[in-house]
């Protein structure tokens, strides 16, 4: 087991937001199938949204790009979906949510509390969301009175997933903290887009995204550094993580977690291999702990 | 992949609401039951059974595929794929059976046709709303036996599929293979399971796709999360027994509607 923000991990990998997150049986399936320690729903809103046109969701040499647009049930349908995961997933399932406002985020919450997740992530980040994710998640006033609003309305740890889009990451992740964040997941998304070249459309129904896969790895890993001299709370790594080398260099750079998204493309037991690969790295060099290699790099001057 | 560009080389009228867009590329590997995603630029992008390695078959029911609907010879349009996995392939003279129900006919015709090539028995139950509906008659009869059913009676046996699946003896054949309108291919379904085949049947589903790469998790199945994107679309009745097939599916925004 792997302690972080009160909840007992089965290993430091966990299903990132808005993959594989729709419905309680497929959160369900990454934890037992997949071995993910610790599984986070696609983010929930105050009311149901069908998201952006298709194509929502391109891979491309580098990495993947997408503009899902927040499509969800709303909180009242998705209880249900998260009372389905919890029964038999034997991890803990944190709701990701969104809103407008902080008193939107705070309905979100509490209307998902009958479902019983073991905690909230915090979308403030998404990069193709009108009036929502970074929209609020590049202002740090916003950023610390939805984090406090969220903490006002449950006693479950609250994460907070940062946009990587502002030029200062630091200053997003202390708003969270003041807030009363229990930790800091970066990085959503890079903003990206792609042409189609023989007719002049953006690929993307929403003409732009959002980029994950290999390519943000080290954008990912340079906000972790930054954010784990900056803040007290734990960061939890994401961006590009898609093998246990990457996961160990994520947690090297400051996270004391990794989450996976886009690597499910190639198999979903990634979160089994990850995990594996951290131990047996961790026995080769004799830690005792992944705890013992967290924010390793600061060290090495 | 980013989507290919494919030029319509040939337009052909397959029904009142039916059209083949044959283009100008051809999907040499992919299997019968794969899919692609047809992008109508501009508009949206839907998942669509190949008809044969370089054409699709549309029946016009929204936004994307009336947009395909205005495309000329000589247009273009964007295709990502193919993707998932399709129907298992028949041994030499083993014994096919085919139900196929309105533009369900799409990826069975090319199944239909390699079936018949590897040497097996092919039998076609084909089922539509009415004589002009249906849709690869000359295919199917080419490939083996063909029976015909329409819900009005204008041509064939006046009726359902299942009328003729219930006269058959199902154990007979080593694949089964279904695809249709949910309705019908649960009604199928049924029928196979009170004959004690539904196990080794194959059936292709159709749920609503974001990504189409089994990332995003819009067309997971119930109970066990299985995507229909890149786990199916095409499935055994094995795995969808005790599941959501026949009962619901979810829509863009992941709210269950019932079938």
């Amino acid at each position: 087991m792997y302690s972080l923000t009160g909840l007992e991990l089965k290993n430091p990998t966990i299903l990132a937001a808005g993959v594989l997150g729709t419905t309680g049986a497929s959160l369900r399936r990454v934890a037992l199938e997949g071995g993910a320690g610790a599984v986070v729903s696609k983010s929930i809103g105050p009311e149901p949204k069908k998201g952006h046109p298709n194509p929502s969701m391109i891979k491309l040499d580098c990495g993947f790009l997408n503009a899902m647009g927040l499509p969800n049930p709303s909180y009242s349908e998705f209880k249900g979906e998260l009372e389905i995961a919890r029964t038999a997933a034997a991890v803990p399932v944190v709701a990701s949510i969104f809103g407008g406002s902080a008193e939107e985020f705070a309905e979100v919450a509490e209307g998902l509390l009958p479902g019983k997740p073991d905690a909230f992530e915090l979308n403030v980040s998404c990069p193709h969301a009108e009036g929502y994710g970074a929209a609020v998640g590049s202002n740090p006033c916003l950023v610390e009175a939805i984090t406090a609003r969220v903490k006002e309305v449950s006693d479950l740890p609250v994460w907070v997933k940062l946009t990587p889009n502002v030029s200062d990451i630091t200053a997003i992740g202390k708003a969270a903290e003041a807030g009363g964040a229990d930790a800091v997941v970066a990085i959503n998304t890079v903003k990206g887009m792609a042409i189609d070249i023989e007719s002049g459309y953006p690929i993307l129904g929403n003409r732009s995204g959002g980029l994950s896969g290999p390519a943000v790895k080290p954008v990912a890993v340079k906000c972790v550094y930054d954010l784990y001299a900056a803040l007290e709370v734990p960061v939890i790594g994401v961006g590009g993580v898609s093998t246990w080398e990457d996961a160990v260099e994520m947690i090297m750079a400051g996270a004391s977690a990794v989450q996976v998204g886009s690597a499910v493309y190639e198999r979903l037991d990634v979160f089994s291999e990850i995990s594996a690969g951290i131990e047996t790295f961790l026995g080769r060099k004799g830690y005792g702990d992944v705890k013992d290699i967290i924010g390793l790099a600061h060290e090495r001057v | 992949m980013r989507p290919l560009n494919v030029n319509i080389e040939g337009i052909i009228e397959e029904s009142p609401s039916t059209r083949t867009f044959v283009f100008d590329h051809c999907f040499e590997a992919a299997e019968p039951g794969q899919f692609v995603m047809v992008w109508a630029r501009g508009v949206d992008e839907v998942p669509m059974g190949l008809s044969s390695r370089n054409s699709i078959t549309v029946q016009k029911v929204g936004e994307a595929t009336s947009k395909l609907f205005e495309l000329k010879i000589g247009d273009s349009f964007g295709l990502r794929g193919p993707y998932g996995h399709g129907f298992t392939l028949p041994s030499p003279g083993e014994k096919v059976l085919i139900v196929a129900g309105g533009v369900g006919v799409a990826p069975l015709a090319p199944y239909a046709e390699a079936c018949q090539a590897s040497g097996a028995e092919v039998r076609t139950i084909l089922g539509a709303r009415s004589a002009s509906e249906l849709v690869f008659k000359e295919r199917f009869s080419e490939a083996g036996l063909l029976d015909i059913t329409t819900d009005d009676g204008t041509e064939g046996t006046k009726g359902f599929v299942t009328m003729i699946l219930e006269g058959l003896d199902a154990s007979e054949y080593g694949k089964i293979a279904v695809c249709g309108p949910e309705p019908m291919m649960a009604a199928v379904f049924n029928v196979l399971k009170g004959k004690g085949e539904v196990e080794r049947a194959e059936f292709s589903l159709h749920r609503y796709f974001k990504c189409a790469i089994g990332v995003c998790g819009a067309c997971c199945l119930d109970p066990y999360g299985l995507r229909v994107c890149k786990d199916g679309p095409v499935f055994s009745g094995e795995q969808l027994l005790d599941s959501e097939f026949g009962k619901y599916t979810r829509d863009a925004s992941g709210r269950r509607v019932k079938i």
